[in-house]
């Protein structure tokens, strides 16, 4: 067996190096500059926790905190929820299907940014064509200011992440839809169980593990996330939408201010790990029932 | 369907299905009718007599040439390709690596380092990005394609290593075992009998690499400065905004030829990239 030790070093030793010298090291490097005083071209001195306990009194701070919690949460339900329903209407026989799966994956692959971008000019004060189709139909007089009002701006992020969002859902649902076996919801409906029933207790318990894991992925992606803010209003209104990421940036890169930037971005830590143990323990006790 | 009436089947299937579809293509429709729309036309406002918002009767490659002859477009499109293929060359070999010797080889601490490189999976590229930054420009990579190169690995190996995890797993051990008798090395036995078996498994985490390359934002952003040196979605992003004026032909046009090659990659192998999403998840 001491070939196999050796042949197994080797094997691993370029995903090592790049994993180490690209995500270990950042990582130390971060948590040190969180606990320095560094900007741009001044070498900073060790200042304790003293960043933390100014970005916890910043106001702009507080507000990114509570906007990732809420993007997360209101998109992930949404998410689910399209997404469980339009796996369902996929998950029979009918023409044209392949064709369909394939179309309705594409606003998960085309790049976010450009994406995003083609919902901001819709969603442009003086040219959205949203607000001109609700016009036409007789459904608003005045014009919506999408992005310009701090509540509905965080709403139409909402909406284009739940858009991004629900093709990964519905095909990674669809994947665990057709493991499961049309015989039992045959089965069920002899019994005499109602679509509803056959739903809640035949196809859902089935299907959770999938789902448990999508949606932790997706979590994760979205308490993170970056770029579809970035694009649709760089954290403003009077930076009313800003999540972690977005705030991070404007401080650490925007303004220069290195050491604080990155403990903002640290201050995502301790609820990522959180979610990451989370999906662990849940993957373990998958594995061994 | 046992109970099934045709105006049923309309109203729970047909019709939620194609309200999904037209929400879901709606935006690229917007991008293409807006890449070919005259100015005039575009900024009419919204409530503008006689405005017709779908179609076009005078269409233009006025935006498509902007973007071609008054930015470096051409150039983003080349950086992206090259710092998308590289690596997820890098990546796939990595990845295959580890891939097989956590799958196949008995060694030490085996597991807790399959959960380390699935824990690194998890770790999004805006917890790192600042102290990153400033690594980069100590390594002097700063504004160059190796900087994106070097560092997207690192979400795309883990994603990697653990769908060809799951394909070594899948393939019988009784396969390798004979090559084995017949005297071939470990190494020859991975390289001539399981690679070549697992080769779905590597074009699905190729192409799904490669599309989650071509989409990275935040990197790019933040180790590139150079016009010259742009990804696609950073120079869209910077150089077709100046100030608060957004020039939305060349922006739609950009968004949408940017958008091409990863439609294209993914129209051929449409079959591998959803056993590749799949497979990300189902681990």
């Amino acid at each position: 067996m001491e070939d196999e030790r050796w042949l197994a070093f080797a094997l691993l030793v370029p995903t090592a190096v790049l994993l180490g010298l690209f995500i270990a090291y950042p990582f130390i490097e971060g948590v040190l500059l969180s606990l320095n005083s560094t900007r741009v071209g001044v070498k900073g001195d060790f200042v304790g926790l003293k960043n933390f306990d100014k970005i916890w009194n910043d106001s702009i701070f507080r507000t990114s905190v509570w906007n990732t919690f809420w993007y997360t949460g209101v998109t992930t339900v949404f998410k689910l929820a399209l997404g469980l329903w339009l796996a369902m209407l996929l998950n029979r026989h009918f023409k044209g299907k392949a064709l369909v799966r394939a179309f309705i994956l594409l606003p998960f692959i085309i790049p976010t940014v450009l994406s995003t971008f083609a919902w901001k000019w819709m969603f442009d004060p003086t040219f959205s064509v949203i607000n001109w189709t609700l016009f036409q139909l007789g459904f608003i007089t005045q014009r919506i200011n999408w992005l310009g009002d701090p509540d509905l701006a965080m709403t139409s992020i909402i909406i284009v992440n739940v858009w991004r969002g629900v093709p990964f859902f519905a095909i990674s649902l669809l994947a665990g839809l057709q493991t499961i076996s049309p015989e039992l919801q045959e089965a069920a409906a002899i019994d005499g169980a109602r679509p509803w029933q056959r739903f809640w207790h035949v196809t859902w318990p089935l299907l959770l593990p999938v789902t448990m894991v999508v949606v932790l992925f997706s979590v994760i992606q979205t308490f993170a996330d970056f770029q579809l803010v970035y694009v649709m209003t760089g954290g403003g209104p009077a930076n009313a939408t800003h999540l972690f990421a977005t705030y991070a940036y404007q401080l650490g890169i925007g303004t220069g201010l290195l050491s604080e930037g990155a403990a903002v971005s640290l201050a995502m830590f301790p609820f990522l790990f959180l979610i990451v143990v989370v999906q662990l323990l849940y993957i373990r006790r998958v594995e061994t029932r | 369907m046992i109970e099934g009436a045709v105006w049923r089947k309309w109203v729970f299937y047909n019709i939620p299905l194609i309200l999904f579809v037209f929400v879901l293509l709606f935006p690229f429709y917007w991008m293409i009718i807006t890449t070919f729309r005259p100015d005039g036309e575009l900024y009419r406002p919204w409530n503008a007599a006689n405005y017709q918002p779908f179609w076009t009767n005078n269409p233009t490659l006025d935006h498509v040439l902007y973007l071609f002859e008054e930015t470096s477009f051409g150039r983003w499109m080349l950086n992206t390709m090259f710092i998308a293929a590289v690596s997820t060359v890098i990546s796939l070999i990595c990845g295959v690596f580890a891939g097989y010797a956590l799958a196949r080889l008995n060694f030490p601490f085996a597991g807790g380092l399959g959960t380390v490189i699935f824990v690194t999976y998890l770790v999004p590229q805006t917890l790192l990005f600042i102290p990153l930054a400033e690594i980069i420009r100590n390594f002097q990579l700063g504004d160059t394609p190796w900087a994106l190169i070097l560092t997207y690995p690192t979400f795309l190996i883990p994603f990697c290593t653990w769908l060809m995890m799951g394909y070594f797993k899948a393939i019988p051990k009784e396969l390798e075992e004979c090559a084995r008798i017949d005297g071939a090395s470990r190494w020859k036995a991975m390289v001539y009998i399981i690679l070549p078996v697992a080769v779905p498994g590597i074009l699905s985490a190729g192409i799904f690499a490669f599309t989650l390359s071509w989409n990275e934002f935040i990197y790019a952003l933040v180790f590139l400065s150079s016009p010259d040196q742009k990804t696609v979605p950073v120079g869209v992003t910077s150089e077709l905004i100046r100030g608060d004026v957004f020039f939305w032909g060349p922006l739609m046009a950009g968004a949408l030829l940017g958008s091409i090659p990863v439609a294209i990659v993914y129209s051929f192998f449409v079959e591998h990239y959803v056993s590749g999403l799949t497979g990300s998840v189902k681990g």
